[in-house]
Formats: structure tokens, sequence, C-alpha cells
């Protein structure tokens, strides 16, 4: 290498590198969460350089809230075994029991406790002092306003008034009993950086976001995909192949798929460019009220 | 000049070298409250046409009852993504927004205004290159306005923009406009700023944001976005000294341990000969290591991990740097803090400080001043309060490796941390290093041996070497006073040879002259030990009464004789100066070992076995015996 100038993918890899690092040698026992997402495949990669030739000094941890993709089940496991890290699932058996479902309770209520709950149940239950996630400023604005070391007091709640100054990248690792961090290594990239970085360094990811037939219904203009037979059909209502493919992951009841023949990574790119939408519209847990996000985080989602 | 720009769908490979090859702006929104910062970025964000459909139309309904311009937008709800910021109508912490255009990458950090705040517009600053400083064009400079001011060039940065904003609430006046920007260049005069411009906008309203507004002709300089597009910032931060504060031990295996950090400025290759700033332990650079393969360097930026080429004791919060080039390594020092806590600093408490990797107690041992922020006059002081910025010195329970602020912000800036809370109470910057000798406790002792060579970091100490002529004694002496003097210690050597030529000159090789010889060796070894040094001494001496004299003359500081057990055969042999020959030859007498006896030290501290071992590695083992 003779440029001394690093490329920009280059500086925001470093800089996700030098945060997961700090996060290992800061915390007791951390844990980085794995959504199976295009995000959480960037930061898998990241967490594979930051340590190699050591293996991840620290378990990926996924909540399954029963409803997600079949093909993100797969490549999870997939992906646990190819790169032999340690993979801990957890899903919230109380909400199992009593047949929780976005369906009958609604998204708000199923996200609560299949997510933000179950969540709080697995970081309980690991006793984990820090979490590792893939959130990024450009998602959205309460996002935009987060440290990358974010503080969490004993019930995991987020106080966006009164977060720690944060300067350089001197970052306050400090807890008290009980208080746990968030960290967000890739806070700086946008969603264009994540897609040319899986371009530019070959990352796998699940393949739901390239497109394919599927089928699918389509509710009040959003497309969702029938992955199983658990999504109750409108009198009437039959799903039709399209060729779609999502922006964005999660519980396929809750994401939006987009039209597109996209069915590779310079087709997405192409395609992303010359969108007019964020890639959060396809989110129906988001668009419940302006500043949603803020609240659900202040509850302990991610 | 444009390049013209390739699409996505001409040619991705080309459109994405493009976008890496693009530089990257970050900078931050500052100034005082209602000012206009929000505005500005919304209006930043729009016209570089980042605002998507979805987000347009939210945005357009939640304006409603709100200060909107000819789009029917309040752009500052762009930003405050806050709930409590949207109620309140001001910013509350830092937003970080991504734009770009055709010339360049911009992360944006747009901070509060208010000064209850200010703790979260200097979070902003730590990581920014360029400064918008907003002015209201109805009120002028106020006292946030130089906080500010002050911050920014507290934490460095070099290249401030004077936005005057609201200019359509005041008629587009020029008279205006050049009254602030003189008042504002008159106050940052002494501020360090390498670069300073002015503009006035309407961020409402979007004047002079992407090109020269009609409603003020008068304005001949650079509109905004052009100007954040060109304006040269970068500092090449891989001229600089090396500095790479190890993070974390990488250690899978028991054949593998490497040290995984960011080189925090300079460049270091494969080869070099590196120190731990902390202990001065040398070694070299065998492998840089990445998951992509080994690299033959690293510069300033990178994230790798660094194997060195022997096993020496590292852990986090060491600072590998270049020998000759070290950090400043000491327990005090002088600093400007910024405090960002209700409870104020007070002298004597006790703080948790983190500088890189580094975590240690300290202690503020002194307020010098705090600076008014309007006058940036000196006040005397004994306490800092929330948002004031002083000057202090600092004592560490140890001594840790840094640099000053201004050479190097990432081994130079430190947080300070509540010991009990955890709370972050105070950004400093680190002005320079205070020696032992100018501390606080100056009168208190005498200058003695000891007070000299702590001075030095050192203990000070004499090692007598004694052998056959041609053992090794100085080429030994030598590879150690070379790897000391690496490793930040004073050292001196006393050879035989030079001492004859001048101080003993009038000494022959009698054995009264020997003795006189070794004992005014011993004395001159003595003094230099006394004033600090690590005297290395290579002198033949073969008899033992007179290494006794000479351990005896050092009385209480360190002696250590060391052996050098060369056989006369390859002494002689070697006879790099033809003395053998010509003792054999006759024509010298009483040369040691030919026809003046060597008397075997029967008690050496050290012996090395010359013609058996090489040199080099003979200096390693005596410098790891010595733990100097
Ligand atoms: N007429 C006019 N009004 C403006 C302009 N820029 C901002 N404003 C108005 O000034 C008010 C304050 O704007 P903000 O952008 O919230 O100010 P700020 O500097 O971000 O405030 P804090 O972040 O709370 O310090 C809003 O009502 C804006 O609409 C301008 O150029 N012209
Ligand atoms: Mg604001």
């Amino acid at each position: 290498m003779t440029s001394t100038r690093l490329t920009h993918l280059q500086s925001l890899e470093a800089e996700s590198i030098e945060i997961l690092r700090e996060v290992a040698a800061s915390f007791e026992r951390p844990v980085m969460m794995y959504s199976i997402g295009k995000d959480s495949s960037v930061l898998l990669h990241l967490a594979r350089k930051a340590f190699f030739p050591s293996k991840i000094p620290f378990p990926l941890l996924h909540v399954d809230t029963t409803f997600k993709f079949k093909e993100m089940i797969a490549f999870r496991d997939r992906t646990a075994e190819e790169y032999g890290f340690d993979l801990i699932t957890h899903t919230n058996q109380d909400g199992v029991r009593d047949g929780i479902n976005p369906f009958d309770h609604g998204s708000s209520r199923y996200t609560d406790i299949m997510k933000t709950a179950a969540l709080r149940q697995a970081l309980n239950a690991g006793r984990y002092d820090a979490a590792i996630g893939g959130a990024r400023r450009d998602e959205e604005k309460s996002r935009a306003k987060e440290r990358v070391f974010s503080h969490r007091n004993a019930s995991h709640a987020w106080d966006p008034k009164n977060q720690r100054p944060e300067l350089w990248r001197t970052f306050n690792t400090r807890l008290n009993p009980g208080e746990s961090m968030r960290i967000f290594p890739i806070s700086n990239w946008t969603e264009l950086d994540v897609w040319t970085y899986i371009y530019d360094q070959n990352i796998p990811i699940v393949p739901l976001y390239f497109a394919k037939p599927r089928p699918v219904v389509e509710r009040s203009g959003t497309l969702i995909m029938v992955d199983d037979e658990r999504l109750p059909l409108e009198p009437g209502e039959a799903p039709r192949l399209e060729t779609v493919r999502f922006r964005t992951l999660g519980c396929y009841p809750l994401t939006g798929a987009i039209r597109s023949d996209a069915a590779d990574l310079p087709s997405i790119i192409m395609e992303m460019q010359a969108s007019r939408t964020s890639e959060r519209e396809g989110r129906l847990i988001d668009s419940d009220s302006v500043g949603s996000m803020e609240k659900k985080k202040q509850e302990g989602y991610f | 000049m444009t390049l013209a720009m390739a699409t996505p769908d001409t040619n991705l490979d080309l459109w994405l070298s493009q976008q890496t090859d693009k530089s990257l702006l970050r900078f931050l929104t500052c100034g005082s409250v209602d000012d206009g910062k929000s505005t500005l970025i919304g209006r930043l964000l729009y016209d570089s046409q980042l605002i998507l459909d979805d987000q347009l139309a939210s945005l357009k309904k939640e304006s409603h009852n709100r200060t909107v311009g000819d789009e029917g937008i309040d752009f500052s709800l762009l930003v405050d993504g806050l709930a409590a910021e949207r109620e309140q109508g001001i910013t509350i912490d830092v937003a970080y927004r991504f734009f770009s255009t055709d010339k360049r990458k911009f992360i944006v950090a747009d901070t509060p205004g208010h000064e209850q705040y200010t703790r979260n517009m200097a979070t902003g600053a730590s990581n920014a290159d360029l400064a918008l400083l907003l002015v209201d064009a109805r009120k002028g400079l106020l006292t946030q306005t130089r906080r500010h001011s002050f911050i920014l060039s507290l934490v460095g940065v070099k290249h401030v923009v004077l936005v005057v904003n609201k200019i359509d609430l005041v008629g587009y006046d020029q008279a205006i406009f050049d009254q602030i920007e003189a008042d504002y260049r008159a106050f940052a005069r002494d501020l360090g700023f390498q670069t300073l411009a002015a503009v006035p906008v309407s961020a409402l309203r979007g004047d002079n944001i992407l090109a020269n507004s009609d409603r003020m002709p008068w304005f001949k300089g650079t509109p905004l976005v052009p100007y954040l597009e060109t304006i040269e910032v970068a500092q090449d931060k891989a001229a600089q000294p090396f500095r790479f504060p190890v993070q974390w031990v990488n250690r899978p295996n028991l054949d593998f341990r490497g040290f995984s950090g960011t080189v925090a400025s300079g460049e270091v290759k494969v080869g070099d000969d590196v120190l731990v700033a902390a202990s001065r332990k040398p070694a070299k650079i065998s492998r840089v290591v990445t998951m992509d393969g080994d690299l033959h360097s690293a510069v300033a930026g990178q994230a790798v991990t660094l194997v060195l080429d022997r096993e020496i004791d590292v852990s986090r919060g060491d600072v590998l740097a270049h020998a000759g080039t070290v950090p400043e390594f000491s327990n005090q020092f002088q600093a400007r803090l910024v405090w960002m806590n209700d409870e104020p600093a007070y002298q004597g408490r006790s703080y948790l400080l983190k500088v890189g990797a580094q975590i240690v107690p300290a202690t503020i041992t002194d307020i010098k001043f705090r600076t008014n922020v309007n006058t940036l006059e000196h006040v005397a002081a004994n306490k800092l309060d929330l948002n004031e910025v002083g000057t202090v010195t600092i004592a560490t329970d140890r001594a840790i490796a840094f640099d000053p602020y201004a050479d190097n912000p990432l081994t130079g800036g430190f947080i300070l941390i509540d010991r009990l809370s955890n709370a972050t109470l105070a950004a400093g910057t680190i002005s320079f290093g205070l020696r032992r000798a100018q501390n606080l406790t100056y009168q208190s002792f005498d200058v003695n041996r000891q007070v000299r060579a702590e001075q030095k970091g050192q203990e000070a100490q004499i090692v007598w070497f004694t052998g056959l002529s041609g053992s090794g004694k100085s080429t030994i002496a030598n590879l150690l006073e070379k790897r000391l003097t690496a490793e930040g210690r004073h050292c001196y050597i006393l050879d035989g040879d030079n001492v004859r030529h001048g101080l003993n000159k009038d000494l022959g090789f009698t054995e009264a002259a020997r003795v006189e010889n070794i004992r005014r060796v011993a004395e001159v070894a003595k003094l230099m030990a006394d004033a600090g040094l690590i005297v290395l001494v290579s002198f033949i001496s073969p008899f033992e009464k007179e290494r006794h004299l000479a351990r005896e003359i050092a009385g209480d500081i360190r002696f250590t004789e060391v052996y050098v057990d060369t056989p006369l055969s390859v002494a002689e042999q070697r006879d790099p100066k033809g003395l053998y020959a010509k003792a054999r030859r006759g024509e010298i007498k009483n040369f040691t070992g030919i026809d003046s006896p060597f008397e075997v030290p029967s008690a050496p501290d050290v012996t090395l076995h010359g013609g058996q071992e090489e040199p080099a590695a003979m200096a390693d083992k005596l410098h790891d015996w010595l733990k100097i």
C-alpha cells in the first residue's frame, strides 16, 4: 500500500473494528445481536476481522420471534456453522405459551412481547453487560441522536435527554452494577455504504434481498409475503406470485416487500440510488407514530 | 470542474470507485440557541435531495403551525429527532446526518445552542474538521457564540465558517453582515483557526446555500455548499511520529501473540524498531496482520494486529512508538478542561482519567485559572462549574504515555470519569508534561543522585566490564549502550583506550600506574553515576584487588561486575589492534595474557562467554540480567 489516505469504506471499516475491540477489552460479558439482516452480516464480517486470527470472543444472540422468514433461519444456521461462532437463540416462552402473534394481538403488542421483552429476558439471563447492535444513524431520526456507546439503566432504558458526552474515540465504558451498554459499531455507515461494502467484500446475505417470484398478498398498499400457513387470508384473498425483494428483513407478517427485478448486488445498488423512499418504509412497526422508535428504545428495544 | 459522474447502471465499478474516491468532510453546526443550525442542516439535506418521498410527506404534516419556508417545511424537524426537542423547538443532543454531493461526502453533527447542553456541542466538535458557526443577523455575537468558538479552538477545530443567518430578517443588509464579520474576526484572532470564512445566508429561504443569491448581489464570496465541497482540511497524519495504542492482546493460541489496535498516527513497517512507551522495552515488528492477509506496513487510521519479534511485556493501554520519537511518559501534566457536570471540579478531588486505552486514577492538583469565554481573560478560580473552561495541572497515580494535544489529539485528549457514578465529567486536552522537578513538592527534597536519576527515569549505576584485550568488552558495552539509549536511558561509556589518551595520559603500565589508572576511572565513574547516569566501564582491569577497589569507591551505587570470559587463544587470534603480535615480538611490555597475568574474577556478577556467543546475544543477555 503506497497511498496514505484510506478510502471511505476503509476508514469506516477501521472505525468499526476499533469499536468492536474496545467492547471486547472493556466489558466482562459482551454479546452481539445477530438479526440475520444485511447490517448484521456486515457486523459479523467486521467482528471476524477485528479479532482475527482469534475467534470472535463473544457469543452472537438471535431473538427469535417465531415469525422470522424461514430463509432467515436457514441462513442463520448455515452461517453459524460455516464461521463456527457461538450462537445463542432466545424466544419469549411466555409469549409462545400465550400464543402471541401479530394478527390477533396487533403489531405493537406483538413487538413488545416477542421482541422488546424477549430481548430484555435474554440480556438478563445471560447477564450481558454490553450488547452490540447493527443500528445506523442514517436509519431514523432518533437513531441519529444516539451515541456509539449508549448507556442503559438497570431496566435497559435509554435516557435520550441525558446521554454521556462522547469525545473523540475515547469511550467511557464504565458501568454501575445492573447497568448495561448498547454499542453501535456501524453508527456512521449509510445504507449505501453497507451495500457497497457487501459488494466490495463479497459478504453473504439472505437471498430474500434479491428479487425472485414469491407468493404475496397486497394489504393497504403493502406487499406481504405468505411465508407459511399462519398468515390468515382475508375472504377472497389469494397469494399470487410476484417478483419482489426486501430492503430490510424482520418478521414476515410485518415486513413489506417491494416489486423489483434486482436479482444481484449491482442491480440492488442501482435501484437504491434511484429510489425515492427510505428503507424503513417497509417496516410496519416504525410508522405507527412519529417518535415511536424513540419510545421503543426507551423501553429497551434496540 | 466536475468530472462526468458515472451512474450505477452504466458502469457499477466505475461509479463505486468514484464514490469511494470522494473525500469525506466531517463538520458541525454550532452557535447560540435558535440561530438556525438545525434549519440549516435540514436545508442542506433537502437541497441535496436527500429527503425521500415518505419522509417528505410526514415532514409536511408535522410542519403544521411552525415557521416554514417557501417549501412549506420546518427544516429543523429533519434533524431534531427527539420528542422533547420537537415539543420545545430546541436541539438537546447532537444529530449526526450524512449527505453527499458529486464532489464530497459529508458527516455533519448538528449540535445544540442551549448553554445547558454545551457538553453535547463538545461531543460533536471533537470529531469534526470544520465548524459552521451560526450567528443570527439580528442579534450578532452572543455569549454562546464565543463559548462555542473557544471550545472549537480547545478541541482543535482548525477551519471555521461564520454563517450569518436569517439575513432575510434584516433586509439582506450588507452593513449588518460586514459588522458581524468584523466583530468576529477581532474576537477569533487568537483562537488559532487556520481558515475563517464568512457567508451571509437564509437557511429558511435557501439564500447563498447552493449558489449565490440574487437577493445579495453584494456578496462576492463562495456560497456555502461549494465552499464546503472544496475546502482542504486534510492533515497528513501518516507523516507524524508513529503511535499505536494497544487496545486488545490477540492471543488465539500459544503460537500467536499479537497486539490489536488502530494506528493513531504515523506509519509502521515490518522490521521497524519499536518501543513500549512505558517500559521502554524494544522489539522489532515482525508481522502486520489482518484477516485479508499480512501487510508490509500500516498507516494512521488502519486497524491492524502487530506481532513483535520477541516476547516482551505489552498489554492494553501500552503505546508502541518508534525508538527516538517516543511519546512523553509522566505522571503530571498541564491541561485544559471543559467541565460537563453539575457537580463542580475541585482541586484535590480524585477522578478516573482515560487517555487512549489507558485508565488511571488522577487528581486535579491545581486549578490555575478559568477562562472567561466572552473576553478570553484568565480568571482566578478554585473550582470549575458546569460548562466552564479552565487550565489545570493533573497528577495521575502512575505515569502514562501521552503527547501534547496539539501534536496528536488521539494520544493527547482525555476524559475524566466520576469514580462513583461513572459519569463523564470533563473533556481534557493535554498542553504539556510537567517533570518531577517542576512539581509542587519542589522545595521538599534536596537534589541528590536519586532525584537526578529519577528525572532521567532510571537507576544510576556502574557496569564494570573486565576481560582480556580483544575479549569483546567494548563491543558488548557499545551494543548495550545503543539499546539502552534507544530505550530512553542516559548512558556513558568509559573505555580504557580513550581514557588513557586524555585523563590518564600521564600514566604508564607499571603496577603503581595501573592501580592509579583504575582508581581514577572508578572515581570518574562514581561522579558520573552521581550525576544520574548509567556508566559502562570497559577496562581490562586484570587484578582482583583493583576491581575490589573500584567496587569500594562506588560505595552504595549499584555496581555490576561483568566478566567477558574469552579464551586467550580466541582473543589473540582476533587481535583487532595487532597488540598481541607486538607483545609476542616483545615490542610491548607487561601485556596482559602474555607477560602479565589476568586474574580470573572470583565472583563476577555476570559471566559472558565470548568466543561462544555473538556479541549481540551477550548484550541482550546482560540487558535482561540488569533489568534496567
Ligand atoms: N426567517 C428566518 N428564520 C429562520 C432562519 N433559519 C432559522 N429560522 C428560524 O429560527 C428558529 C430556530 O431555528 P432552529 O434551526 O431550530 O435553531 P437552532 O440553532 O438549531 O436552535 P438550537 O439547536 O436549539 O440551538 C426556527 O423557527 C426557524 O424556522 C432563516 O434563515 N430565516
Ligand atoms: Mg438545533
